[in-house]
């Protein structure tokens, strides 16, 4: 069992009573204050209804939970999580897979090629958004600009599929980047001799990507499936915050974007905690299918 | 593919797609740059010039010293005690407890490890009205304490330092009691030393974190002058294109990206170490 490993210990330890004690205490007192307290908060809120001053609040049982599963705004934000999740991992994922392949394939300068594909990383989902928001900008963004040659008239401010669009493409930008190394160090571990003999068989380069590179990066690309998801769940709260608030109309409000604007902006608390316990639930799942992948790994 | 199905051409075409991908990756950060180097009239002009301008200096001097809400200058600042608060912090904890961890045996050890493990779980976008209910109740609003401390209590660091410690050999400690080396000296003089390549390369993955969180400081600083770059590069995108600013959006934003980029950068080996770590 993977549990079972985590937990392992030394054979040879040290004795002592007061010392081990201190020296987790500053991690427990933290985690006890800013992770085990505010998620009780959140379990407990999430049971309540706050009166439309905010002076008291009674318990309502799972009223909040009832009322969110026959809200048609909080079922749609579902659609639209599940929707953006998607897209951003196959658009973050496919490009960089591109891209490693052809780095991995040439003999010089693949380390420079590295260098100039892995930078964006560095870029907040914030920047991001901000930085597409610019190229984008209906009346005097570049990218809008040259589109309409193409026919596209661009406004993502009223127009749902392009703001859908648009966010999208900013949150995978810089994610590309770490589907680009993760997948060059995979295919640098294949070895080369598989496809060489493959070659002289007579394989075609299609042919050999499909039946030997690509179920060797297995591992790999499921592993970056699950870190994408989670990516685009949790991270991209900013690349949303700073292109479209959520908009147009909720066209783009994801969970997590939902959880900070009906708390934060819409001040209905009762409905912000059932969604955040709603969401700690999702993350606990995804978290075991992450685990579930080391143990495989543990046990290559 | 070293030995055979080698061409000519097929070797050019490799090369001419990786550049054209690097210049698509690119693109939308040269032309921040590009709009960082314009005057305001020159942006707006539709479509605006793919080429530098000459405001470089003018531009990149009013967002330091002026800004829109705050100076950019202190927001760098805040920017850079928080990113090396929250790494040093994340860092200093986790290695302690991840000693303790594996290193004894004592009572409620499986249930501290626990407790530490779960905060694995939730991002803090997740529980971010309680935790800032919390904040605001210890009086941590608009403070360097109040900006680091709830962004360190994470797992990750630990749970990395646990798995360097289980391949560090029993010899050692063996041989360092032998010598009546105590605990705390075992801890100073050689797992310390053994663990160097593991704190940079997972400093630079926590520095980048620190640096590039968005929603935390949002909320968490309403006094513009504790504003992060991050964070505060929001308020200075216009909501109407008549009272646009876009050079000073544009060259926050560039001088927002350099930290972060120049550590990937010159730190490269380190940086795809800790991020191939941290993700183990």
């Amino acid at each position: 069992m993977l549990f079972a490993a985590i937990a392992m210990q030394k054979k040879v330890y040290f004795r002592g009573t007061w010392l081990p004690w201190l020296l987790v205490a500053p991690q427990l007192i933290i985690t006890g204050v800013f992770f085990m307290w505010p998620a009780v908060q959140a379990v407990m809120q999430s049971t309540q209804l706050p009166d439309p001053f905010g002076l008291s609040s009674q318990y309502v049982g799972m009223e909040n939970f009832q009322f969110l599963l026959n809200d048609s705004t909080y079922l749609e934000s579902f659609a639209t999580t599940a929707l953006f999740s998607v897209s951003v991992t196959l658009m973050a994922m496919v490009p960089a897979l591109f891209f490693a392949v052809l780095a991995d394939s040439v003999i010089k300068g693949s380390g420079l090629y590295r260098t100039f594909l892995i930078w964006p990383y560095a870029v907040a989902p914030a920047i991001a958004g901000i930085v597409w928001l610019f190229m984008f900008n209906p009346s005097i963004g570049v990218a809008s600009y040259y589109l309409k040659f193409l026919g596209v008239k661009w406004n993502h401010v009223l127009d749902g599929d392009q703001a859908m669009l648009l966010v999208v493409l900013a949150a995978a930008w810089k994610q590309v980047s770490y589907n680009f190394l993760f997948f060059l160090a995979g295919l640098q571990a294949i070895p080369k001799s598989l496809i060489e003999a493959a070659t002289i068989d007579g394989a075609s380069p299609w042919h050999r990507f499909r039946t030997i590179t690509l179920p060797l990066l297995s591992p790999t690309t499921f592993f970056l499936l699950v870190v994408n998801i989670i990516y685009a769940f949790f991270d991209t709260f900013g690349v949303i915050h700073t292109i479209t608030l959520g908009g147009p109309e909720r066209d783009t409000s994801i969970l997590v974007y939902k959880v900070f604007a009906d708390g934060f902006v819409g001040q209905d608390l009762g409905s912000s905690a059932a969604q955040s316990v709603i969401l700690m639930v999702l993350v606990g799942a995804l978290t075991v299918v992450q685990f579930r992948y080391i143990e495989k790994k543990v046990h290559y | 593919m070293a030995i055979v199905g080698r061409h000519p051409w097929r070797t050019a075409t490799v090369h001419i797609l990786l550049i054209l991908g690097i210049v698509l990756l690119c693109f939308p950060l040269y032309l921040t740059f590009v709009g960082s180097t314009l005057t305001r009239q020159e942006v707006l002009q539709v479509p605006m010039s793919l080429m530098p301008g000459d405001q470089f200096l003018e531009n990149y001097k009013r967002a330091l010293f002026r800004g829109t809400n705050a100076p950019v200058l202190g927001m760098l600042w805040n920017s850079l005690v928080m990113a090396m608060g929250i790494a040093i912090g994340k860092i200093v904890i986790s290695l302690l407890s991840a000693y303790a961890i594996v290193y004894f045996r004592f009572p409620f050890r499986m249930l501290c490890f626990w407790t530490i493990f779960m905060t694995l779980m939730l991002p803090v976008e997740v529980r971010i009205l309680p935790t800032y209910e919390i904040a605001a109740k210890l009086g941590l609003l608009n403070s360097y304490t109040g900006l680091i401390l709830p962004l360190i209590a994470s797992a990750t660091a630990t749970f990395l330092f646990r798995q360097f410690f289980m391949t560090v050999p029993d010899e050692l400690v063996e041989a360092a009691r032998m010598d009546g080396a105590g605990p705390i000296r075992f801890f100073k003089d050689i797992l310390l030393p053994l663990s160097r390549t593991n704190i940079a390369a997972l400093f630079v993955i926590l520095f980048i974190y620190g640096w590039n969180q968005f929603l935390w400081p949002l909320l968490i600083t309403t006094d513009p002058s504790m504003n992060t770059i991050v964070m505060g590069i929001k308020q200075t995108v216009p909501q109407a294109d008549d009272f646009a600013d876009w050079p000073l959006t544009m060259a926050t934003s560039v001088m927002a990206i350099i930290p972060p980029v120049l550590v990937v950068l010159l730190m490269q080996r380190l940086f795809i170490k800790g991020l191939v770590d941290s993700e183990k």
